[in-house]
C-alpha cells in the first residue's frame, strides 16, 4: 500500500525483478523508505503533536513573555512593548538575584547530597531481604505518596516556634526553643530538612533498582576473598552504581532546582527572603502578590530552564567520555 | 550496560523537567467562556465556599430572575479570581459581572476591561465615599462595594478581667502595651495578629502603619518606624509569640482560640465564631498612637462589571447590579455573610436595628479607610509588597525597623517609578 503512493520516476517496463538493469532495485529500495518515513511520521505524529503543544508552546510563550514588558494592562490588551532583555538585565542585577542564587545553591547541593545518602543506605539496607521488608520498604515510600500541602503543612506544624512537637523536644532535653520557620538563620535549614524527607523515596526506589542489577556473584567472590561489608560496599557496589547514581542525582537536581511548593507552604520564600529560591522568586513575581509581573516571572524561570540545561549537558559529555574510555 | 539505556530519557527528561518548571509561570489556562445567548449572564465571585443551593447562590440567581435572565455563577479563591479574570479579558470572554476583592479593582480597572458605573449608570450617591474610593481611578469609579469588613481587637474578656486590665481604657498604644505586660504578668499570652509575607500581613499591620500617622508613600518616615518597632517590640519582649511572623489571619484566628492570648487582631468575619467560643470574646477598635481610633483597611468585595462587545448586555447587568446595591439588598447581603456591614448609611441604620450588637464594626467601617484610596491605585500592590517584607525582616531579626522600612522605601521607589 506504500508503495503505490510513490509515483515512479520512469516507466519500468515489466517485472523489476527481470530486468538487468540495477536502478529500478535501487529506486525500489528508496521508494520504500520514502513510504516508510511516512509511516514513521504519522507514528510519530501524535508525539510530536503533544511535545508542540505541552513543551514548546509554553517554551516559546515563556520566552516571548520574558522578553517583552507585560504589564497587566499589555498582558489583556496584547500591546507588550519589545524590550529585549531588560528583563533579565533587571532579573540579574536585582539585589534579589544573588541571594536567591545562593540559596538556590544551597538548597539543592544540601538537599542532593542527604537525599542521595539516606536514600543509598536505606537501598543497601534493604537489599539484605528479611522478614517484612517489603512492607517496611513501602512505607518509606509514604513521604512521595502524601499530597505536598499536606506534608508541607505538617512540617510546619511540626517545626512552630511556640507550639510544634519539634521544639517541645528540644525543651524537655534541654536545648530550648528554635525559630526553625521565623528566624533568617534558621528556616533554610528547615525548609531543607523538609525537602530531604520528601525526596528519601525517590532515592531509594532508584538506587534499590539499580542494586538489582549488580549479580550476587561478585560480592560471593568478594566475601571469599575475605572482604568485609564495608570493603564490599566501597569496592563493589558504589563503583557499580556509579551509572545509577549520577541518574539519580541529575534528575534530582533537576526536581529539586524547581521546587516551589514545599517552600511556599512552609515560608513563603522568607523570612526577610532567607527562603527564597529562583523558582519561588519567579512564582512570588507571577501568582505570589496582588499584580501579576509575568516578564520578570519569566525571565527568572527561563534563567533556571538554562542552568538545569547545562547541568544535563554536563551530565551527557560525562557519560560520553565514561564510554569512551 | 545501563548507561547506554539511560542516555536517551534522560535528554527526554532533563528538556521535559525544566519546560515543566515553566509551566506555571506562562499561565495559559482557559477561563470559562462567556454564553451570550439565551438570556443567560454569567457572574463571577470569590466564595467558593458557598456551593450551588447555599443561601448566597439563591441570592445571586435571585437577581437574575427578577432581571428576567438565568446567571451561571461561578466562584474561584480571591488570588486566582484576579488572574482568571484577567486572562478572560484578554481571550474576550470576560463575564458580565465579577464580584471582586477590593484592592484588585484597580488592577481591573487599569487595564481598560471595566466599565465605570457612570457608563453603566449606577447610583453610587449613596455609598460611603471612604468605602467607595477603593475603586475609584482619576475620580472614576469602577464598582459598587457590596459590603465591607475591616479588622479590631477581639479580646479574651476572662484573662483582661482576671489581669484587672479593663478594656474600655485602651486608647493608645502605650495602653496597648501596658495591658499586654499586665496579661503577660499575669501568666498569659499577650497578642496575636498576622505578620505573614502575604497581602494578608500587609492588610494587618496597616492599622498600625496608618495610626501612626504614616503614609504609604514614604514607607520609612519615623511615624512607619514607630509603628514596626511596636510590633517588633511586641516579639521581642514576648508579648506576641514567634508564630506571627508565619501566620496567616485564620492562624491567627486559631491561636486567639486556643482561649490562652488576651488579645488578637481579627475581622468582621469572625463574629459569629467569636461568639461559639467557650469563654467570652469582646472587640474594641485599634487605637491609634496617641489617642482615638487607627484607620483600619477596608476589606470587602465590589462588584464590577467588565467592558462587553454587545453593548446591549449593560441593561440587564444593570438590574442585578442593582439588585444586590439597594438598601435591602445590602442587609440580605449582610445577613447572608454574617460579616458585611452595607456601605451605605441607610444600610447601615437598617443592620443595626435588626443586629445592635455590631455597633463597634459599623463604626470602625466608618473610619477604615480603603488600601488603594490617596489614588495609589495600581501602585499599591507593589508598595504592599516592599511593606510586609519590611515587616519580616524587622520581626524575624533580620534588620532593624529603621533599615528595613528604609530598604523597603527604595525597593518600592523604584517599583512604582514613573507609574
Amino acid at each position: 500500500m506504500t508503495l503505490s503512493m510513490a509515483p515512479p520516476a520512469t516507466p519500468v517496463p515489466g517485472d523489476p525483478r527481470d530486468t538487468a538493469d540495477d536502478r529500478p532495485p535501487a529506486r525500489r529500495r528508496r521508494s520504500r523508505l520514502g513510504g516508510s518515513r511516512w509511516v514513521a511520521a504519522a507514528f510519530a505524529a501524535p508525539l510530536l503533536v503533544y511535545l508542540a503543544a505541552f513543551y514548546a508552546y509554553p517554551l516559546f510563550r515563556s520566552i516571548d513573555l520574558s522578553v517583552h514588558d507585560y504589564t497587566v494592562r499589555a498582558f489583556v490588551q496584547g500591546n507588550a512593548a519589545f524590550v529585549g532583555l531588560k528583563n533579565y538585565a533587571d532579573v540579574v542585577s536585582s539585589p534579589l538575584f544573588s541571594q536567591a542564587l545562593l540559596n538556590t545553591a544551597v538548597f539543592v547541593f544540601a538537599s542532593l547530597v542527604f537525599q542521595y545518602v539516606f536514600g543509598l543506605a536505606l537501598a543497601v539496607f534493604f537489599r539484605n531481604h528479611f522478614r517484612l521488608s517489603g512492607v517496611l520498604r513501602a512505607l518509606f515510600l509514604v513521604p512521595w505518596l502524601l499530597p505536598l500541602i499536606v506534608s508541607g503543612s505538617v512540617w510546619a506544624w511540626m517545626l512552630n516556634s511556640d507550639n510544634g512537637i519539634v521544639n517541645a523536644f528540644l525543651q524537655a532535653v534541654g536545648i530550648g526553643q528554635i525559630n526553625w520557620l521565623t528566624s533568617p538563620d534558621t528556616s533554610m535549614i528547615a525548609v531543607i530538612i523538609a525537602n530531604i524527607w520528601l525526596g528519601i523515596p525517590f532515592n531509594l526506589v532508584i538506587l534499590y533498582s539499580g542494586l538489582q542489577n549488580i549479580s550476587a556473584d561478585v560480592y560471593e567472590a568478594a566475601s571469599l576473598d575475605g572482604a568485609g561489608a564495608w570493603r564490599q560496599f566501597w569496592s563493589i557496589t558504589f563503583p557499580l552504581l556509579r551509572p545509577v547514581s549520577a541518574i539519580t542525582l541529575l534528575l534530582g537536581l533537576v526536581y529539586t532546582l524547581k521546587v516551589v511548593d514545599i517552600i511556599w507552604i512552609m515560608t513563603k520564600g522568607g523570612p526577610a527572603n532567607s527562603t527564597t529560591t529562583l523558582a519561588t522568586w519567579s512564582y512570588r513575581e507571577a501568582f505570589g502578590t496582588g499584580q501579576p509581573d509575568l516578564s520578570p516571572a519569566s525571565a527568572v524561570g527561563n534563567i533556571l530552564i538554562i542552568i538545569a540545561l547545562i547541568f544535563g549537558f554536563l551530565y551527557l559529555r560525562m557519560q560520553r567520555r565514561q564510554e569512551n574510555s | 550496560m545501563i548507561t547506554r539505556k539511560f542516555r536517551a530519557p534522560v535528554v527526554i527528561a532533563v528538556a521535559a523537567l525544566a519546560v515543566g518548571a515553566l509551566a506555571g509561570c506562562s499561565g495559559s489556562s482557559t477561563g470559562s467562556s462567556t454564553d451570550a445567548a439565551g438570556g443567560t449572564y454569567t457572574w463571577w465571585d470569590p466564595y467558593p465556599q458557598h456551593a450551588e443551593g447555599s443561601d448566597w447562590a439563591n441570592r445571586v440567581q435571585a437577581c437574575g430572575t427578577d432581571a428576567g435572565v438565568t446567571i451561571q455563577r461561578t466562584a474561584y479563591d480571591t488570588t486566582s479570581l484576579t488572574n482568571q479574570a484577567l486572562l478572560a479579558a484578554q481571550e474576550g470572554t470576560a463575564p458580565d459581572v465579577i464580584l471582586l476583592d477590593n484592592p484588585a479593582v484597580s488592577t481591573l480597572a487599569d487595564t481598560g476591561m471595566l466599565t465605570t458605573t457612570d457608563e453603566l449608570g449606577l447610583d453610587t450617591s449613596g455609598i460611603d465615599a471612604n468605602l467607595l474610593a477603593a475603586g475609584q481611578i482619576d475620580g472614576k469609579n469602577y464598582g459598587v462595594p457590596i459590603g465591607a469588613n475591616t479588622l479590631a481587637l477581639y479580646y479574651n474578656a476572662d484573662i483582661l478581667s482576671a489581669a484587672g486590665v479593663d478594656p474600655a481604657t485602651i486608647t493608645s498604644w502605650s495602653s496597648l502595651t501596658d495591658a499586654l505586660a499586665k496579661v503577660t504578668a499575669a501568666g498569659h499570652k499577650g497578642i496575636t495578629f498576622a505578620g505573614i509575607n502575604t497581602e494578608e500581613g500587609s492588610f494587618q499591620f496597616l492599622p498600625w502603619f496608618w495610626g501612626s500617622g504614616a503614609d504609604l508613600t514614604k514607607l520609612d518616615s519615623p511615624q512607619a518606624v514607630s509603628a514596626l518597632s511596636l510590633w517588633t517590640d511586641w516579639v521581642t519582649k514576648g508579648y506576641a509569640p514567634q508564630s506571627v511572623i508565619t501566620n496567616s489571619q485564620n492562624t491567627t484566628w486559631e491561636e486567639f482560640i486556643t482561649g490562652d492570648f488576651a488579645f488578637g487582631e481579627n475581622g468582621t468575619w469572625q463574629v459569629d465564631n467569636a461568639a461559639k467560643q467557650s469563654f467570652k470574646t469582646g472587640i474594641i477598635e485599634i487605637p491609634a498612637v496617641d489617642s482615638g481610633v487607627a484607620p483600619a483597611p477596608t476589606g470587602g468585595e465590589f462588584i464590577t462589571t467588565p467592558v462587553q462587545k454587545d453593548t446591549a448586555r449593560y441593561e440587564t447587568t444593570k438590574k442585578i447590579v442593582d439588585c444586590m446595591t439597594t438598601p435591602d439588598g445590602f442587609v440580605k447581603t449582610a445577613d447572608t455573610f454574617a460579616y458585611y456591614i452595607p456601605p451605605t448609611s441607610a444600610g447601615q441604620e437598617q443592620l443595626l436595628t435588626e443586629h445592635p450588637d455590631l455597633k463597634t464594626w459599623v463604626s470602625a467601617v466608618q473610619s477604615a479607610k480603603g488600601r488603594t484610596s490617596d489614588n495609589l491605585g495600581t501602585n499599591y500592590p507593589l508598595i504592599s509588597e516592599q511593606l510586609w517584607t519590611a515587616v519580616q525582616s524587622a520581626l524575624s531579626g533580620a534588620s532593624s525597623p529603621q533599615d528595613a522600612l528604609a530598604a523597603a522605601q527604595t525597593a518600592a521607589a523604584s517599583a512604582t517609578d514613573g507609574k
